[in-house]
């Protein structure tokens, strides 16, 4: 997109961007790779998540006969199943649609974000990054309510049976935890607090860049600067996130 | 210094940009839709998953595609993006095929109720 950039003597620049190789910036194109390798990251997330997934078995009976069981692996929409305010109504899956949305919608103002920033017109790119703000701070939100929930669990728990001192004991467990878990085994818990966790570790840390690309927006830098071009690079992390939800979304929660 | 950084503005002022960025935001929200209506009337299973799978494949074609630009990008850089994510589905893939082994064959876990 961008053509040399030149020294303050005319001179184009052999780093920084000054020689831009596949036509990126020097910092879009270390955007991509670190990107890249961010894959690789929740690849290996997903590659656990693959394998325990399915070195368990998984629930064969009628859907609606579904109990909590640590014998097989869980169906999600009965695990997640509340929305805030809601208490003790069955909704399946209604509270994380509704997250999707809100990331969904955070990377249509981001990309809208983005293009004002190429026409330089510096109210567009505020208005947007504040709604993109506004979506991150909110995902972030209702991700601390699933987080909350899942782990103080349903109000009956789960009855469970197991070995102390060579006897077999029954036990009530509410909520899951990393050694404990009322909605199926362990390593479903795990995983959940692992993936979705370290999903959530990089919304916030979107949510500071995004705060630091607007107050530069607002303050004028990048009009001084005569580039919108942070804003971009901002924005290529801001879909990765969205794009990892995507994944994240159908590997945990739909399938 | 004016020339530097300059992004090529469309002659319509990046209407037809606009466009293109609130299509494929519908096109993510009906893929998503659909998705969560498969969830509720189709009965679990490979074709259930499989259906999952491509329709995840086709919305992360449009995030990076539209969103993130790089269908727009030169070749190299697209190759250079795809080529090691398609090596890492396959890798994914191929692990999911072996915990389906250990629960057949191996068994490591033991459950009791």
């Amino acid at each position: 997109m961008a053509s040399t950039i030149t020294t303050t003597n005319g001179e184009p620049k052999l780093w920084l961007g000054g020689v831009e190789p596949m036509k990126a910036s020097y910092g879009k194109l270390m955007m991509w790779f670190f990107l890249l390798s961010d894959t690789f990251t929740f690849g290996a997330f997903l590659v656990s998540y693959g394998l325990i997934r399915y070195s368990y078995p998984a629930y064969s009976g009628d859907v609606a006969d579904f109990t909590f069981s640590n014998l097989y692996w869980p169906i999600p929409e009965k695990v997640f199943a509340s929305v805030p305010f809601l208490h003790g109504v069955y909704l399946p899956l209604v509270f994380v649609g509704i997250m999707t949305f809100i990331l969904i919608f955070s990377s249509v103002t981001m990309v809208l974000a983005v293009e004002a920033g190429n026409r330089k017109d510096r109210a567009g790119v505020q208005k947007w990054l504040l709604w993109t703000l506004l979506g991150g701070i909110t995902f972030l939100s209702c991700q601390a309510w699933e987080w909350s929930h899942f782990i103080h669990g349903t109000e009956e728990g789960t009855v469970i049976t197991e070995l102390v001192n060579n006897q077999w004991i029954e036990r009530t467990i509410y909520g899951a935890n990393l050694i404990e878990n009322q909605y199926g085994p362990v390593a479903f818990a795990d995983l959940f607090f692992f993936i979705t966790g370290f999903h959530g570790f990089h919304v916030s840390i979107g949510v500071s860049l995004l705060f630091l690309v607007f107050y530069r927006t607002a303050t004028g830098f990048y009009d001084r600067r005569g580039s919108y071009e942070m804003v971009e690079k901002v924005g290529l992390y801001w879909h990765f996130v969205d794009l990892v939800w995507v994944f994240v979304f159908t590997f945990f929660y739909l399938v | 210094m004016a020339h530097s950084h300059d992004h090529h503005v469309a002659a319509d002022g990046g209407a037809a940009q606009r466009k293109v960025i609130w299509k494929t935001f519908w096109i993510l929200l009906i893929l998503t839709a659909f998705e969560f209506l498969i969830a509720f009337t189709m009965a679990h299973g490979t074709l259930r998953i499989t259906i999952f799978v491509l329709m995840t494949i086709v919305k992360a074609f449009y995030i990076v595609g539209e969103f993130m630009h790089l269908r727009h990008e030169t070749k190299s850089l697209i190759w250079a993006i795809t080529i090691p994510t398609v090596l890492l589905i396959w890798f994914v893939v191929a692990l999911i095929v072996e915990g389906a082994y250990f629960f057949e064959e191996i068994n490591i876990f033991k459950f009791r109720n």
